[in-house]
């Protein structure tokens, strides 16, 4: 039995919701192509996780549009802990729609953009369509991604031209308010050449029971020289069901950095590829999760060499607990001709419960010879020496546990780059491991 | 400061099943410093982790008092909190977790909530302690022994022991792997904590060498997982000068190790 049916939304439906949002034509084919292609596409297989009868398809698809935040002064206690009142470059979207958006005014005369995606649809048509499912993520990889590319609901547009440097963090929030609306969110994050930026973002939603979807992707493109930081929390609650599918290009001399605080509470599958394209590019994907309750997670991290001395150090950290269980995939592919490429890798799941489960599985695809590469992958329980150490200061067992735990995350949760994030991070692991 | 007293009595410890200390007898006052020798092998270590409580030692008779509580009853950590200490002979190093951060929990953990020792005060003391020690005040920023070398190891544990200031402290080792240097070093922060605080100690030694900069007053020689001789500081000095070989004699003993089941 497969709970994945025909869906309620045809193309007459996304060419009507394309309409709704005055989006380009372009845009309107795009969504009823794949609207076909959804019906008729599988969908995907990650390694070591049945997906099959995850909800999928249960979800509402549009709602009301959520009330506006007039000043980071006044936002509601629910986003309270993820603003610094400082930040003038932040976009907050509420059930899918614009809430709050700022942007500094310098940034904005050099041409930066921040914006949701309807907006940059409307506004910077032209350019959203060079890099809105071309190069990186494809419409027809798999029956999730022909279904975001019917019906994304929203997202940002980030755009930062050749040779500017952004020095303070761009910040978006996306806040599913309403229970039962998915989150079809589509963020794409382009440094032109000899740029460089840092983004966060955050996903939020309450719903521990309701059903919903996020069915999210992110395409990062690092030009030439480009340098980009990319931080995430993701917090969506049991209800959700997620997909998410992060990926990166990056061109010659070029670095694009990941640090993923990947918290929900439901039934997650995560992708975070990395193509190294350029000569010289290089990438330090790091991911960090707390699995509790039934959950079960599936996160895949993959780095694929193209050009020549390109570089990736892909990190994984896990704490398991409950009935939880996460798989954990490293993947370091090589191509021919990419000579002097290093793929290296570190996979480690920390199990804190008897009933949790979990795995690492290191992969390298290597088909070059001049090569260097390496990985490390572990399962194992909190060691009682360390705890006998600690506790022999007069620590006790629950407090060197708690130590150790937010130790063995820690390399991860300080590459979060913006400071109230990264105390958000600490809270919710704290939340999900007492 | 208050008087500690640790009364160990007949005490014998097994490792998986097979028995290290065979009774063992040593009462330790405040101001007491006691040194342990012997040669390897004949039960100093298990000692020192059986009083701490080293989860993979089993006290199979006898009793450990500390001001005349059970230490047997109490946990690891309450042992630590009643005013026992043992610097480690291999501490573990504990990624992601700051030397600083790590001393800081040590000491609110003998503080009640809400009376937490105060950044300000604590990193003055902390500095103080670090420049005592000639440590870089790196350490303190790095992750607990991790990368540490076998000194900065040492210099770390006697670190710890000055900004805990325990009742009764046993010193495993410590003197393992040091160059004269970092040993007067270590001697040093000893020696202050001993006039400072009225320290009692438990000195687990091979070795002469540190007992020349901190003088015990009492010298207990151990062998065969039992304590088979005791004097003043001379009986360390005789150790050095002529070896164990005359005790053993004197004692009929020809295999000194603890003999292995």
């Amino acid at each position: 039995m497969t709970t994945v049916t025909k869906l309620p939304y045809d193309e007459t439906y996304v060419t009507e919701f394309s309409k709704e949002n005055n989006e380009p034509a372009w845009m309107t084919e795009l969504r009823t192509e794949a609207i076909d292609l959804a019906n008729n596409l599988e969908l995907p297989t990650p390694d070591k996780t049945k997906i099959h009868r995850w909800n999928f398809t249960d979800f509402k698809h549009k709602s009301a549009a959520g009330e506006a935040i007039t000043s980071l002064d006044n936002v509601p206690e629910a986003l309270n802990d993820f603003i610094d009142k400082e930040n003038e470059n932040i976009v907050i979207l509420r059930n899918q729609s614009v809430a709050y958006a700022s942007l500094n005014n310098e940034l904005k005369e050099k041409g930066v953009i921040l914006t949701d995606i309807f907006t940059a649809l409307r506004e910077h048509g032209d350019l959203v369509k060079q890099y809105y499912m071309t190069d990186a993520v494809g419409k027809d990889e798999h029956k999730l991604t022909a279904l975001h590319a019917a019906l994304m609901n929203g997202g940002v547009f980030v755009y930062v031209p050749k040779n500017v440097e952004v020095t303070e963090p761009l910040q978006t929030i996306f806040w599913q308010e309403d229970n039962e609306l998915a989150l079809f969110n589509h963020v794409i994050v382009v440094a032109e050449e000899s740029s460089s930026l840092t983004y966060v973002e955050n996903y939020v939603s309450h719903n521990e029971e309701e059903p919903s979807v996020a069915n999210i992707i992110t395409e990062v493109f690092a030009k030439d020289n480009a340098k980009v930081s990319f931080g995430a929390v993701d917090h969506l609650e049991a209800g959700v069901t997620t997909y998410i599918n992060r990926r990166g290009m990056v061109g010659n001399d070029a670095t694009l950095d990941w640090a993923l605080g990947q918290m929900n509470e439901g039934h997650t599958v995560s992708e975070n590829e990395t193509h190294l394209v350029g000569n010289n590019s290089s990438s330090t994907p790091r991911t960090v999760t707390v699995g509790r309750g039934k959950q079960t997670q599936n996160f895949t991290t993959k780095t694929m060499h193209y050009g020549l001395d390109t570089d990736a150090m892909i990190s994984q950290r896990g704490v398991m607990t409950g009935r939880s269980t996460a798989i954990f995939n490293a993947i370091g592919k090589i191509f021919n001709g990419a000579t002097r490429a290093n793929a290296e890798q570190e996979s480690r799941l920390l199990m804190l419960s008897g009933k949790a489960r979990g795995d690492a599985n290191p992969i390298l695809l290597i088909d070059e010879d001049d090569v260097t590469a390496g990985h490390a992958a572990s399962v194992g329980r909190v060691d009682e020496m360390q705890l006998y150490y600690m506790m022999s200061r007069g620590i006790t067992r629950e407090e060197a546990e708690r130590l150790i735990i937010h130790g063995f995350l820690d390399p991860v949760v300080n590459e979060l780059p913006i400071e109230t994030i990264k105390n958000q991070l600490t809270q919710l692991i704290e939340g999900k491991i007492s | 400061m208050a008087d500690f007293t640790l009364e160990i009595e007949d005490l014998h410890v097994s490792i998986e099943g097979n028995e290290i200390l065979k009774g063992v007898t040593l009462t330790i006052n405040s101001g007491e410093f006691h040194a342990v020798m012997g040669p390897n092998g004949t039960g100093k270590s298990t000692l020192a982790s059986a009083v701490m409580g080293h989860p993979k030692f089993e006290i199979t008779q006898g009793s450990i008092k500390l001001n005349g509580e059970d230490v047997l009853e109490m946990e690891v950590d309450e042992r630590a909190r009643a005013g026992l200490f043992l610097a480690m002979q291999y501490p573990s190093e504990i990624t992601g977790v700051t030397t600083s951060d790590f001393l800081r929990s040590s000491i609110n953990a003998r503080r009640d909530e809400g009376d937490e020792i105060s950044l300000m005060k604590f990193i003055k003391e902390m500095d103080g302690s670090l420049a005592e020690l000639n440590i870089d005040e790196n350490m303190a920023q790095r992750y607990l022994n991790e990368g540490f070398s076998g000194g900065e190891k040492k210099r770390n544990e006697i670190l710890q022991l000055l900004m805990l200031k325990p009742g009764i402290s046993i010193l495993d080792e410590i003197d393992s792997g040091l160059d004269i240097d970092a040993l007067k070093v270590v001697a040093k922060g000893v020696n202050k904590i001993r006039e400072e605080t009225g320290l009692g100690c438990l000195i687990i030694t091979h070795y002469q060498r540190l007992l020349n900069y901190v003088e015990p007053d009492y010298v207990h020689v151990m062998m065969q997982g039992r304590i088979v001789k005791s004097g003043g500081k001379e009986l360390a000095v005789s150790l050095e000068e002529d070896g164990y070989e005359w005790i053993k004699e004197e004692l009929g003993i020809e295999d000194e190790t603890v003999e292995q089941a």
